[in-house]
């Protein structure tokens, strides 16, 4: 047998025991589902009863049965796109982060332009449609710098530039003494199209403060997205778990999700992952990865809570395509990006990056029709009688006047 | 038989089957009546996943409530040369190849020292058909084993392997059953079964025992005693049709003998073998493959999830597709490496614990011969006491 390096300590929390927990928990886990079927909403309490009392095949049900109803028509969407990250510079110093240096540090890179333009165009010759770029949060390049990058990108080529994180974009603020709508302007005319729903971690300040201080707070993240989406711009949202978070902090996370939902019905995707802890600064601070079961947990309940955003996304580079195969029973109906290189999970020793033949033979073998999607989830190349959904950011916005014939997206609209 | 979902449960249980068109398959699974060929196949045709494993957690748990087997093994291929030549194999050599190897009785004996610090309690010992070993050395290594680690208990030979001692004992295999037990087999695996079905072994592996032979070589370790196990290896040429009968065929030997413990669907990996072409299958083929074996072999106690090949996130999720084991520790495995299998080989105890325990399990460290070592929950299963199979 061979031990474990470092042994960690264990979460803590004990998972429902399936059969145990059908039995005694049964008369109210029926009618939550009953409940969740009827495609009524839940509340956080409930939420976090099925998160302790539903054993796997109960939620997959569950979650399963949103997923119909939200895409009755069997496809599984995902996106040839690719990671770049400008810059590892980062001024945030988390301690779950293997990825970044500090300024100064010998290791730190900003990428140059052509080395961009490279990545760029072999992206562009695979029939990629999106650039996923996010970077540090660097002292010195600021949004005039990432305002230049994205029109010069946007110059060259035809892609969406999917970039930026809410922190980031409230970096750029902070620093610049501007408010957010200013900064969200200026790169939104450079040509931004969509902004990645990441460097949420958990959405709840006890944790934040604890695993992240020194990055953005859950108000304030929330507010970037909100003006993201007043922008006319539209966003995806994220949750990393299996940290310092309780079950019921990962259930005020969905809420909080679900409330701005609400207000803007900006965010066009969900995705959850858990923390990869091995070889980050403060190892010492996390407890032992979570294992798969929790991600199949912790994803049926997104799906079953954020009923207002459309699409649930698999994260098969954290989860493998293995898990993320299975997930698609689990509540998922999309299956990320292509990604082609990624570096910053993968710098905590988790990396599964797959073809694109070969992520549509796992949709295929799930029982599902694979579609390649552009950022807003419009479809490319649909079929004759297909909606395609929207084609730019102009049609997908929420928030501006929508072109003649576009119906704009609602939370009861599926695509 | 013991109601453990409440009837509303049940309810939403028939009508999801009932929509996928199963609805009379559900009904008999409720009963705890013997599904047909026929019902095997329409399992395998839906695209509900999700009810499939549904139906088999229904039978796992009613036979074993949340109770999740493992044990502290240790394998030993004791050579990797071998004269089958099958198809979907990529750890046979030939003899004079480089990386052929044979253990002596003596390398098996330090194999076995080399672990004395750990508390294993089962060889698992299987390897290629190399001619040339005499009857002797079959009966050595079984000695070598159990003069370095006496209590240890070797489970050893697949069916091949007991027809190639045989050959070499020059006897029939019901006299040298006996010599073997007596040199300290204890059990064997259920390796090596392939897809029963004689087009496949024609096109595979024709050099390898047929499926006819290997029902009537494992019928005579039933006879003389030995309990043993039975697989399926699944996702390469073969097709539905030929995984129903294989297992219609496992069925029917152990409603005569009654001497299988577990069944355990093994998965094609394609590199390094000659049908590295084939894609093998994915993570919800698998997982079918787990819940069609515990609907259709009503009459094997245990389904294993055998983590080393498939993975310990599959392995996981198999806990609720009707898998109530997952093997065990396993120190040096090299069939399923070779074939470009990535798990960490020999994973901790209290990895594989918990685990268990985050797919709302209950983990019990069993012995080969199903009896509780280690007990998750003594009042469910007693430490000493033999697993329980309810309904």
């Amino acid at each position: 047998m061979i031990a474990p390096s470092e042994p960690r300590r264990p979460h803590g929390w004990q998972a429902p025991r399936a059969s145990q927990g059908r039995r005694e928990y049964s008369a109210d886990l029926d009618k939550l589902e009953e409940r969740v079927l009827a495609g009524t909403r839940i509340s956080a309490e409930e939420a976090l009863f099925l998160h302790e009392h539903a054993d796997l095949l109960t939620l997959g049900r569950m979650a399963d049965s949103v997923r119909r109803r939200l895409h009755p028509d069997n496809r599984v969407t995902y996106i040839v796109d690719r990671n770049i990250n400008p810059t590892n510079v980062c001024l945030t110093d988390c301690g779950f982060c293997a990825f970044y240096r500090p300024p100064g540090h010998p290791e730190a890179y900003v990428l140059s332009r052509d080395e961009i333009y490279r990545k760029v165009q072999e992206t562009v010759d695979l029939g990629g449609q999106q650039l996923l770029m996010q970077g540090g949060h660097h002292p010195h390049l600021l949004s005039d710098w990432w305002c230049e990058l994205i029109s010069d990108i946007c110059e060259r080529f035809d892609i969406n530039c999917h970039a930026l994180s809410a922190p980031e974009i409230d970096h750029f603020s902070v620093m610049e003494k501007r408010p957010l709508k200013d900064v969200i302007s200026d790169l939104k005319e450079a040509g931004l199209g969509s902004v990645p729903g990441a460097g949420a971690e958990i959405l709840v300040e006890r944790v934040r403060k604890l695993i992240a201080p020194k990055k953005t707070t859950t108000d304030r993240w929330l507010e970037v997205h909100q003006r993201v989406h007043e922008a006319g711009l539209r966003s995806s949202a994220t949750m990393m778990y299996g940290n310092l978070e309780t079950p019921a902090d990962r259930v005020e996370h969905l809420i909080r999700l679900r409330d701005l939902q609400d207000t803007t019905g900006g965010f066009t995707a969900f995705a959850s992952w858990n923390t990869q802890p091995d070889g980050v600064p403060e190892e010492h601070l996390y407890p032992e990865k979570t294992t798969p079961a929790v991600y199949l947990r912790v994803q049926a309940i997104s799906r079953i809570v954020l009923d207002n955003i459309v699409n649930l996304q698999t994260s098969y580079v954290t989860q493998g395509t293995k898990l993320a195969q299975v997930s698609l029973h689990y509540g998922a109906n999309d299956f990320g990006g292509t990604m082609i290189e990624e570096n910053v999970v993968s710098a905590a020793g988790c990396f599964n990056l797959e073809s694109i033949p070969g992520l549509e033979a796992q949709i295929s073998g799930a029982g599902f029709s694979p579609r390649q999607r552009n950022s807003w989830y419009g479809l490319i190349n649909p079929a004759k009688d297909e909606p395609t959904g929207p084609t730019c950011r102009e049609e997908a916005a929420t928030h501006r006047a929508a072109p003649a014939g576009w119906i704009s997206p609602s939370p009861s609209n599926s695509l | 038989m013991r109601p453990l979902s409440e009837p509303k449960d049940i309810a939403r249980l028939q009508q999801r089957a009932a929509e996928a068109g199963l609805g009379s398959i559900s009904e008999k699974v409720l009963a705890g009546q013997r599904l047909s060929s026929d019902d095997a196949l329409a399992l395998y045709a839906t695209p509900d996943y999700l009810l499939v494993g549904m139906l088999a957690n229904h039978v796992r748990e009613r036979m074993h409530g949340d109770l999740t087997y493992f044990n502290v093994n240790q394998h030993i291929n004791y050579t990797n040369v071998c004269n089958k030549l099958c198809r979907f194999c990529a750890f046979q050599r030939l003899p004079k190849q480089e990386g052929a190897y044979v253990f002596t009785p003596e390398q098996v004996a330090q194999k076995i020292t080399e672990q004395l610090g750990e508390p294993v309690t089962e060889v698992h010992m299987v390897a290629g058909i190399y001619p040339k070993l005499p009857y002797e050395y079959y009966l050595d290594i079984l000695r070598a084993v159990k003069s370095a680690r006496p209590e240890i208990h070797i489970k050893a030979f697949t069916m091949i392997e007991l027809m190639q001692i045989a050959r070499r004992a020059k006897k029939p295999l019901e006299e040298v059953l006996p010599e073997l037990i007596e040199a300290g087999l204890d059990s064997c695996p259920g390796g090596g079964a392939e897809i029963f079905a004689d087009r496949v072994q024609k096109e595979g592996y024709h050099l390898k025992n047929t499926g006819q032979q290997w029902l009537d070589t494992t019928r005579k370790v039933h006879a003389a005693g030995l309990r043993s196990n039975c697989t399926m290896l699944h996702g390469h040429i073969e097709t539905q049709a030929e995984r129903v009968d294989h297992l219609v065929r496992l069925r029917e030997l152990q409603d005569e003998t009654g001497g299988l413990q577990c069944y355990i669907p093994l998965s094609f990996h394609p590199a390094n073998t000659e049908w590295s072409h084939l894609p093998g299958p994915t993570a919800l083929d698998e997982l079918r493959e787990i819940a069609i074996g515990r609907l259709m072999l009503d009459n094997v106690p245990h389904i294993k999830a055998y983590w080393i090949m498939l993975s310990i996130p599959v392995a996981q999720l198999a806990l609720s597709f009707g898998a109530d084991d997952v093997d065990g520790t396993v120190v040096e495995e090299k069939i399923y490496h070779e074939a470009g299998a990535t798990t960490p080989q020999g994973v901790a105890r209290q990895e594989i614990e918990n685990w268990i325990t985050e797919a709302g399990r209950i983990p019990v460290e069993r012995d080969t011969l199903y009896s509780v070592i280690w007990s998750g929950n003594e009042e469910l299963a007693p430490v000493g006491s033999a697993a329980p199979v309810l309904g």
